[in-house]
């Protein structure tokens, strides 16, 4: 059984809340919290597809977003022609994504470091330019979904509690996958091939085959969390894939901690909570401070979000993780 | 008459205008420990290199047990019976003595397509990774991470872990590298007895720590074979001598 | 066929202003081994300067010298206050580290400037046509894009190349702990090289600023470019930078312009109308992917330190 830390601790907790929220905001009548942590933990499934590759195979990714984009482009396009049933778009999405995973990742994964994350971002910025060149589909402006997935009356998606849930269950479900994978022999040569690939092929492994899998696993996780997102927005437009949304699920993966399968769920929260709530909290304290009301608080946050960054990667590398584990006495 | 293991036909490599390996030839027979002495610069690195396939030579073969693997990528020869150990410890640093070793193992217990079963709980992993650290005298450190190991423990897991890859033959790479004297004896006495299970290849740079274990030594100078032949005799041998012991016998001529 | 000269020369031009942005890039990752996504942000600095100034000034010229000091401060400055910690480092905290600095920037321009983006008129003397050959006219401004960074390619080519500035820049990237132990101050060193490849990614930037609008997020794009460049060129080569702007800024520039009527000559012009541009968009990526199955290391790659 884990051991009592601080950490995992917070991380239990953490998972408690994200279970009532539904219950907590029927309560309340605050619905906009639902809508909020829909979307946290939709990012929270794609930052921890991003860290099976980053965090545990060291293949840093600067192009993961691309995924979410061409799921969400499989549901939409098929909705926009008729085709509702979530029977056909899920699979068609998640197939799209292995397609795209295996021949990008194909060539990319035949370089190393810097180059690795350059080629990612190209690809991803190539998928990018496709979708704002998809003129049928609503090209820059994106393409409005009128109806969610139709699960032939198994599930109604419309339904905002139900709809949390599944997105719940599947955040669940992919880190107790990527729990497993990380641990099995797979998880082993992905692993070590991260620590010392020379190693690795020395001892008698063909490295490229296993890293190869892992990005296509990867990528069809992030698929899932594609498909997620646009039926939770009804939408689907190129800026989801634009290269920024991919350096923000790396930076939800960092900020949590990239050592650990949850880590990223702590990332992705922190993240967006913060996006969320400190706008507000600026303005509470500029109107405080000044007397005057401080307008466009939200504008501040690229400010400090950028900054802190950089803090988090010179002082606090391990993420927050890294910061819970301190109170764990040695 | 016992079966040539490893052949090295005329290896030649250079990088540029360097020529780091001239025609180089070597044959072992399955069953000895034959040793490779030089001093720096000789080009060791760049043999073993194509020897294991990380450097492709310009000209010539290698042959292992009979096989042509001049052009066969590294892992490969793994599978093939070819271990190699490093000269500059390459291990992986965060993972126990243990998980290092299991990992060796794991390589060549079929494929790793196996995305559900904790490989920790494998006995089938575990059990010989156990035995070759037991082999190298590490089993109570099976399991210490690798970053608060000593140097001298990096380096009889750099065995461990070559054994743990079932191999016909060791190629091993200065095993004695940054070794006290007590710690070179005692990987003495491993060679010693790994001998007579496996064929081992051993580079060197100090040319007394192989005299024992040794059943024939080849000096390499420059990129080149000068000499090869049992170690008495390598011992007297005036080129091996000018070339290798040279530097050291003037020293002591004038001091 | 004029179309074609011309569509050619835009894609010249263009080519070697990616090489300006590619060369600042791979100078940097060369000798500091330093990853720098910001590095498109003074490109947009260098382009908000010049705007800011030709309007302050009314004269073009000076406010591209001024534009031009103004970027190779901030450069400095940047390299300093933030970007020297994360020397040695792992390349993503590189990535991390500068991504941030990209979502600053970015912000700082817009409480600055203001969202809208500016703009940046060429004077009379310079939106003149040029005559190249007898009855083909071209833009005189393009033509001295092109002049310009020819030369400072030349310059480039010559410090690195033939001084002893370049010479301990080469050294340096061969070989860093030896420079250190020359004696050099590689910390001054570095801040200098780094100072160089943001002039050089500003000018790009306020030279190209005529011709589209200056724009939060303009380097961005370009950067992605500029990236494809390098790997397509080989990292740590100059030369390869040079010849992979140029082949870049054509088939891209070149690409757009004729391969959706290219497209008709196979396709229904209903099918060409849809694919021709998601094809013109994709057809950079696409050589990429393709040169990279062949050459996974690019074209010239630097020999390995």
């Amino acid at each position: 059984m884990k051991a009592l830390t601080v950490r995992n601790i917070v991380v239990g907790a953490l998972m408690v809340f994200l279970a009532l929220v539904p219950v907590y905001s029927q309560m309340t009548g605050n619905v906009f919290l639902m809508t909020l942590f829909t979307r946290i933990v939709i990012l929270a499934i794609a930052a921890v597809s991003l860290n099976l590759i980053m965090g545990f195979g060291g293949m840093v990714s600067f192009g993961h977003a691309a995924f979410l984009g061409i799921a969400g482009y499989s549901v939409g396009i098929l909705a926009h022609e008729g085709i509702n049933s979530g029977f056909i778009q899920w699979p068609v999405a998640l197939i799209a994504c292995a397609l795209f995973a295996l021949a990008t990742g194909a060539l990319s994964l035949r370089t190393r470091g810097v180059y690795f994350i350059m080629i990612t971002l190209a690809f991803a910025q190539m998928i990018y330019y496709v979708g704002v060149s998809l003129d049928r589909y609503g090209a820059d402006d994106g393409l409005t979904i009128y109806r969610r997935s139709d699960f032939a009356g198994l599930i109604n998606l419309s339904n905002k509690t139900t709809f949390y849930y599944l997105c719940f269950v599947c955040l669940i479900g992919t880190c107790y996958l990527v729990w497993r994978i990380v641990n099995s022999r797979f998880g082993m040569v992905i692993q070590g091939a991260r620590s010392n690939e020379r190693r690795m092929r020395a001892i008698g492994f063909p490295t490229y085959r296993y890293r190869l899998t892992c990005y296509v696993i990867a990528g069809v996780l992030c698929g899932l969390a594609g498909i997620l997102l646009a039926n939770h927005t009804d939408f689907i437009s190129p800026a989801t894939m634009h290269w920024t949304k991919s350096g923000d699920l790396i930076v939800m993966a960092v900020l949590g901690g990239m050592g650990s399968v949850l880590g990223p769920v702590l990332g992705a929260v922190a993240l967006l909570v913060l996006e969320e709530w400190l706008p507000h909290a600026i303005a509470v304290a500029g109107q405080l401070i000044t007397g005057k009301p401080v307008g466009a608080a939200k504008e501040y946050w690229a400010l400090i979000l950028g900054p802190m960054l950089l803090l988090v990667v010179l002082f606090a590398r391990g993420g927050i993780d890294g910061l819970l584990e301190k109170f764990r006495r040695d | 008459m016992t079966d040539t293991l490893l052949a090295v036909e005329g290896i030649t490599k250079r990088f540029g205008g360097v020529l780091a390996s001239d025609g180089i030839t070597l044959s072992v027979p399955a069953g000895e420990l034959h040793a490779i002495i030089g001093p720096n610069g000789a080009g060791k690195t760049t043999l073993i290199g194509q020897l294991t396939g990380e450097i492709t030579p310009n000209g010539g073969r290698v042959m292992f047990g009979g096989e042509d693997i001049t052009t066969l990528p590294t892992y490969e020869r793994s599978m093939k019976g070819l271990a190699r150990s490093f000269q500059i410890t390459s291990l992986f640093l965060d993972f126990t003595a243990l998980d290092n070793v299991a990992l060796a193992v794991q390589a060549h217990a079929g494929h790793s397509f196996r995305f559900w079963r904790n490989a920790r709980s494998e006995e089938e992993l575990r059990a010989p990774a156990r035995a070759a650290l037991e082999r190298v005298g590490l089993s109570h450190r099976a399991d210490t991470v690798i970053a608060s190991m000593s140097h001298g423990e990096h380096r009889q897991l750099e065995i461990a872990m070559a054994l743990a890859t079932r191999p016909r033959m060791l190629l091993l790479d200065e095993p004695m590298a940054g070794m006290g004297p007590e710690e070179s004896a005692q990987m003495v006495k491993l060679l010693l007895e790994l001998k007579k299970q496996y064929t081992i290849l051993l580079i060197e740079h100090d040319m007394e720590a192989v005299f024992a274990p040794a059943d024939r030594i080849s000096v390499l100078v420059y990129g080149r074979m000068i000499a090869t032949g049992l170690p008495d005799d390598i011992r007297a041998n005036p080129d091996v001598r000018h070339a290798y012991l040279g530097e050291q016998e003037a020293v002591v001529i004038d001091g | 066929m004029l179309l074609f000269i011309e569509q050619s020369l835009n894609g010249l031009q263009f080519g070697l202003l990616l090489f300006l942005l590619a060369a600042g890039l791979t100078l940097v990752f060369g000798i500091m081994d330093l990853v720098n996504l910001a590095h498109g942000s003074l490109y947009m600095i260098g382009a908000y300067f010049a705007a800011t100034f030709a309007a302050l000034t009314g004269s073009f010229v000076f406010a591209v010298v001024l534009a031009l000091a103004a970027t190779l401060i901030i450069g400095m400055a940047v390299e300093v206050i933030a970007l020297r910690r994360l020397y040695g480092r792992d390349h993503l905290d590189h990535v991390l580290g500068t991504f941030g600095l990209i979502l600053f920037f970015n912000e700082l321009v817009r409480l600055i400037w203001g969202p809208a983006g500016l703009s940046l008129p060429l004077p009379s003397w310079l939106n003149t046509s040029f005559q190249i050959f007898p009855g083909v006219y071209y833009p005189t401004y393009r033509l001295m894009i092109i002049a310009v960074a020819l030369a400072v390619a030349l310059i480039l080519y010559f410090v690195v190349m033939r001084t002893r500035v370049g010479m301990l820049i080469r050294a340096g990237a061969s070989n860093r702990e030896m420079i250190g132990a020359l004696g050099i101050n590689i910390k001054l060193l570095y801040t200098f090289v780094f100072g160089m490849g943001a002039a050089l990614a500003g000018l790009a930037g306020m030279m190209q600023a005529p011709i589209l609008t200056v724009q939060i997020g303009m380097g961005e794009n370009i950067l992605i470019l500029a990236f494809v460049v390098i790997i397509i060129g080989g990292i740590g080569s100059i030369r390869g930078a040079f010849i992979a702007s140029i082949l870049v800024g054509m088939i891209d520039t070149v690409g757009r312009a004729f391969l959706p009527d290219v497209l008709k000559l196979f396709l229904s012009n209903a099918a060409a109308s849809t694919a021709g541009p998601a094809l013109s968009s994709m057809l950079i990526y696409l050589v990429m992917a393709v040169i990279l199955v062949i050459r996974p290391a690019g074209l010239f790659p630097a020999a390995s330190k």
